[in-house]
């Protein structure tokens, strides 16, 4: 098989040198790290700027008079904006969550609850993590709503067709859906979706996780209700999330969680909530991890986010059309690179998932082997578990060299 | 030669012995690795003098918990239930005589997990392996 020599593609990134831990070794070997979808990865920026807070500004927000108070103030509202402009929405409704898996939480704690009852249904797919299931199966079951699925097609993709016909039910309240699939990097037609899912009265919710780090999301185009994503998948420090929303629909929600921050006044028997965003954000803020994804986000936007697609999109292609020459092996979802993200699921034929980590680990690169978070997904695919190798834009055409290396080297291993 | 990948446990993992089902079984029992989804389940016949007369597993895994489960039923069958309930982590790693990391002691134990659970009712062992 190593004789069949593909063209590597053209270059559009390399910023291996931005990302420090790549420069580590272990036991000899460079790191190949293929596991973004998991977490990225993170440029100096965004160290310096954790660093620089801590060293420089840290103060809590949003009551202190003195200067080093408002200079923290200023980080982190500033970082709002950005963030917020970045994806194209309005900073007084984008509010900093834990995660994407506490934003998909709120919204159906908070908007579910309040909102849904029997005969009523939500609607989501086969193709969800578990953060955007089980708040919805909790939520179902709280208010006797029914929780639907759209199916996943053999090519990875939803069926736009099944997707009218449950809205033509009349019942469909509320459409949950992933932009882009963690598992087979299907990206969902989710301005279409959402343009459908209005006409016939539902509200949608979309889960960004997975796109924000990859693409351009331009949220006034796709226009839908609530979007949520997470910082540490695009280069930014764990511990916090975003949740995009309808300031009309924010207005009406019941606070979330209860506390410090959240209030315009207390009284001793009941309060009035904080104006928007901050009526969603009790307790001291993710500040430090606000102002880091603040730099990830500038970090990005000066490499452009259609570059980073373009990139990924050709190590994508790179890899599918590598993995197509070696035996045994099955890739899941969509065929072409243009229709997926930079994500590959694999089954190599003889070997289990786990087996496929470990023998990999042992050159150094890094993939996942796992259910991914997506029990019913795995169902549908038939697996118990997949192995799944993911890019980030510091990614080069040799990362994908060495992952094909290590599978033929895994197969010899298995005596395959 | 591979440190875990032995030839004796790949032998194990591509042929696994006493999988399949019992018609008749006198215990029974399933467990799910949560990490990774893999499933494991065993039917256990009793004989009359309280030693395991047949013993099948069914489900799959990853090499090592399958492995874990061929070499595992060998040692099994013909062995006094109280003695196979007190069986620990140890008697199971020096019967696969392998170095397991940290991460892969869940599969290297499922097998002996699912068996102890059929016997006992309990599900809870073991509880430093989670």
């Amino acid at each position: 098989m190593s004789d069949i020599r593909l063209a590597t593609p053209a270059a559009v990134l390399d910023v291996r040198a931005d990302f420090p831990i790549l420069a580590r070794e272990i036991d000899g070997r460079r790191l190949v790290y293929l596991d973004s979808s998991s977490t990225s990865q993170k440029p100096a920026a965004v160290l310096a700027a954790l660093d620089d807070y801590y060293r420089n500004h840290n103060a809590n927000i949003h009551r202190g008079v003195y200067p080093l108070a408002q200079e923290a103030d200023a980080l982190f509202e500033g970082a709002r904006a950005r963030i917020a402009a970045f994806v194209n929405w309005p900073a007084a409704s984008t509010i900093f969550t834990r995660n994407v898996t506490e934003a998909i939480n709120l919204v159906a704690y908070s908007w579910a609850r309040a909102n849904l009852g029997a005969g009523d249904a939500v609607l989501i797919t086969q193709m969800e993590h578990h953060s955007n299931i089980v708040p919805w199966q909790l939520a179902t079951a709280a208010t006797g709503a029914q929780l639907r699925y759209l199916e996943v097609g053999e090519d990875g993709t939803l069926s736009l067709e099944q997707l009218d016909r449950e809205l033509a039910r009349g019942d469909v309240a509320l459409v949950a859906l992933t932009h882009v699939s963690n598992v087979l990097g299907t990206i969902n037609p989710v301005a279409e979706i959402v343009s459908r899912a209005h006409g016939a009265g539902a509200l949608v919710l979309i889960d960004g996780a997975q796109a924000v780090p990859q693409m351009e999301v331009d949220l006034q185009a796709i226009d839908a209700d609530f979007y949520g994503w997470t910082g540490h998948k695009a280069l930014g420090p764990t511990g916090v999330g975003v949740l995009h929303a309808r300031a009309e629909l924010l207005e009406r929600m019941p606070p979330f969680l209860a506390g410090g921050d959240m209030i315009a006044t207390v009284e001793a028997q009941s309060s009035t909530w904080s104006e928007l965003p901050w009526k969603f954000e009790a307790g001291t803020s993710m500040i430090a991890q606000v102002i880091g994804l603040g730099a990830a986000i500038d970090y990005l936007d000066a490499l452009g986010m259609a570059r980073v697609r373009a990139h990924e999109q050709a190590l994508t292609a790179y890899a599918l059309e590598r993995l197509a020459t070696l035996a045994g092996v099955r890739v899941f979802g969509p065929p072409s690179a243009g229709d997926r993200g930079g994500v590959i699921s694999f089954a190599l034929a003889g070997i289990h998932p786990h087996d496929v980590g470990e023998l990999l680990g042992r050159r150094n690169v890094c993939v996942r082997a796992s259910h991914h978070c997506a029990q019913p997904l795995m169902r549908v695919l038939g697996v118990v578990a997949t192995a799944r190798a993911s890019f980030g834009p510091y990614n080069v055409a040799t990362d994908v060299d060495a992952l094909i290396e290590a599978i033929g080297e895994a197969q010899e291993v298995f005596e395959l | 030669m591979d440190d875990l990948y032995r030839d004796f446990i790949l032998e194990h993992y591509k042929r696994p012995r006493n999988f399949g089902e019992l018609d008749e079984h006198d215990h029974e029992a399933h467990e799910v690795n949560p990490l990774c989804g893999d499933e494991l389940g065993v039917q256990i016949a009793v004989a009359e003098d309280g030693r395991i007369a047949d013993l099948r597993f069914q489900g799959h895994g990853c090499a090592i918990s399958q492995a874990a489960a061929s070499m595992a039923s060998e040692q099994l069958i013909g062995m006094p239930v109280e003695e196979v309930a007190q069986l620990d982590a140890s008697w199971m790693l020096d019967l696969l005589g392998i170095n397991v990391s940290a991460t892969r002691r869940k599969c290297a134990l499922l097998s002996l997990k699912v068996v102890r659970h059929a016997l006992t009712g309990d599900d809870s062992w073991p509880r430093d392996a989670v």
